[in-house]
């Protein structure tokens, strides 16, 4: 089809996704935004969130956390740290990530440590919600 | 002339090195393999990094980001070397410290304060035997296994250093894989970053005017701590990917030693029997002879 759009989402320990979409939701800092084919030249940093992309009637989750989205003509290319697509998050891991971080937050030592954990219990969030979205 | 059962145990305990150092051999060929594997599927992120940051800081003053800009002075400098945990790969690790060691001789002879950070057993080791030099912090059982995460431990603890102003520069040495043959020790300096830029012909022009969210030096904020985490996670693959080359080279000679070894033992036990063989025939024909006589 010609409207679609490459979607490829890298990490440092593989490409997560590389596929032929119609439309992607990207969680950017500065708020969600939408990339369709022929979408202007783009660079934003991400958020911890989830993207998400159409394809046909199928909608499908991704998360994401710290990195960038390249958009450039016809390809939309995500670099993160880390990736997962839904059905591959681990949700005890998830779950236990973020009790760990609530735990650590309530006793409030250094703020190194205070924000670390924020971020943790952040991710930990975002990918239950991920897989919650997914419905999952 | 060495006894019978002498030179046959030397013979068996030769055969028995050499099934270790052909076993060691094969293992470090499969661990190459996988460390190959690895840089492959790294390779993508870290082009498309390199990409990025040379179209973001075109045209771009180093003065907008910190990490950009180059101290001018430059009081104490960061060395943080990369080797393996074991030996037994030939020259590779002592190859990397005599770098290390001639870069802090170097950095030391123009009144630089060095530090270093140790990655790896035997950098760990060097870096504590190096005059001068005060060790940082050392990361030492990790080479074995590793992920993304060691790159950013090490990239969080050399940017803050940087930051801070205790470190003026921070300059990588690693094993690079040339070939499987060739491993050369490069230092690749990691703060203030190198804007990659320049090298090639500008003919191609800027392919796109790109949209920044947010500003271009927010963006520079978030990607220049990445592109250095990236540059160490090279590094760590790379090295890690040399060791097992370097290994295998020398797991590989060393069979081949020990064949060479068994050869001149066979021999000199042939010899030997022989001798004996031909003592004990000269002593029945003599025995023989004085009986008759």
């Amino acid at each position: 089809m010609a409207s679609q759009i490459k979607l490829e989402i890298v990490t440092p320990d593989r490409v997560v996704l590389s596929e032929e979409v119609d439309y992607v939701g990207v969680p950017g800092v500065m708020g969600q935004f939408g990339v369709l084919k022929n979408h202007i030249p783009y660079l934003a940093a991400l958020s911890i969130g989830t993207l998400y992309y159409k394809k046909g009637s199928e909608t499908k989750y991704v998360f994401v956390s710290g990195g960038f989205a390249e958009v450039n003509g016809d390809t939309i290319t995500i670099l993160a740290e880390s990736a997962e697509r839904a059905e591959e998050i681990d949700v005890e891991r998830a779950k236990k990530a973020k009790e760990r971080a609530e735990k650590r937050l309530q006793q409030q030592k250094e703020d190194i440590d205070f924000a670390r954990a924020k971020a943790a219990l952040q991710r930990a969030l975002v990918r239950l919600q991920t897989r919650h979205r997914a419905g999952l | 002339m060495p006894s019978l059962k002498d030179v046959k145990k030397k013979i068996e305990s030769v055969e028995k090195t050499k099934q270790i150092t052909k076993a060691m051999n094969m293992v470090a060929s499969a661990k190459l393999r996988r460390a190959q594997e690895r840089i492959e599927r790294f390779r993508p992120y870290a082009d498309k990094y390199y990409e990025i940051l040379k179209d973001l800081s075109k045209g771009v003053d180093s003065s907008v980001h910190p990490l950009l800009e180059p101290r001018p002075e430059i009081k104490t400098s960061c060395i943080i070397l990369i080797t393996s945990e074991r030996g037994l790969c030939g020259a590779f690790n002592v190859n990397l410290i005599n770098k290390a060691t001639k870069l802090v001789q170097e950095k030391q002879a123009k009144g630089i304060a060095v530090k270093m950070i140790g990655v790896g057993r035997k950098a760990a080791q060097a870096a504590r035997k190096i005059e001068g030099v005060e060790v940082m912090n050392s990361y030492v059982g990790v080479m074995d296994r590793f992920d993304f995460t060691l790159a950013n431990q090490i990239g969080k603890e050399i940017i803050k250093a940087y930051e801070d102003h205790m470190l003026d520069e921070v300059i990588l040495v690693y094993g690079q894989l040339v070939t499987l043959l060739r491993q050369d020790p490069v230092a690749l300096q990691l703060l203030p970053v190198v804007q990659p830029e320049g090298e090639k012909e500008e003919k191609s022009e800027p392919k796109a005017l790109y949209m920044y969210e947010p500003s271009v030096e927010g963006l520079l904020g978030e990607l220049l701590p990445r592109f250095v985490k990236v540059q160490i996670y090279r590094g760590l693959l790379d090295t890690s990917a040399s060791e097992h080359a370097a290994r295998m080279t020398a797991m590989d000679t060393a069979a081949k030693n020990c064949e060479e070894m068994i050869d001149k033992l066979t021999l000199a036990y042939n010899k030997a029997r022989q001798a004996a063989i031909t003592a004990e025939l000269l002593d029945i024909v003599g025995g023989a002879e004085a009986l008759k006589g």
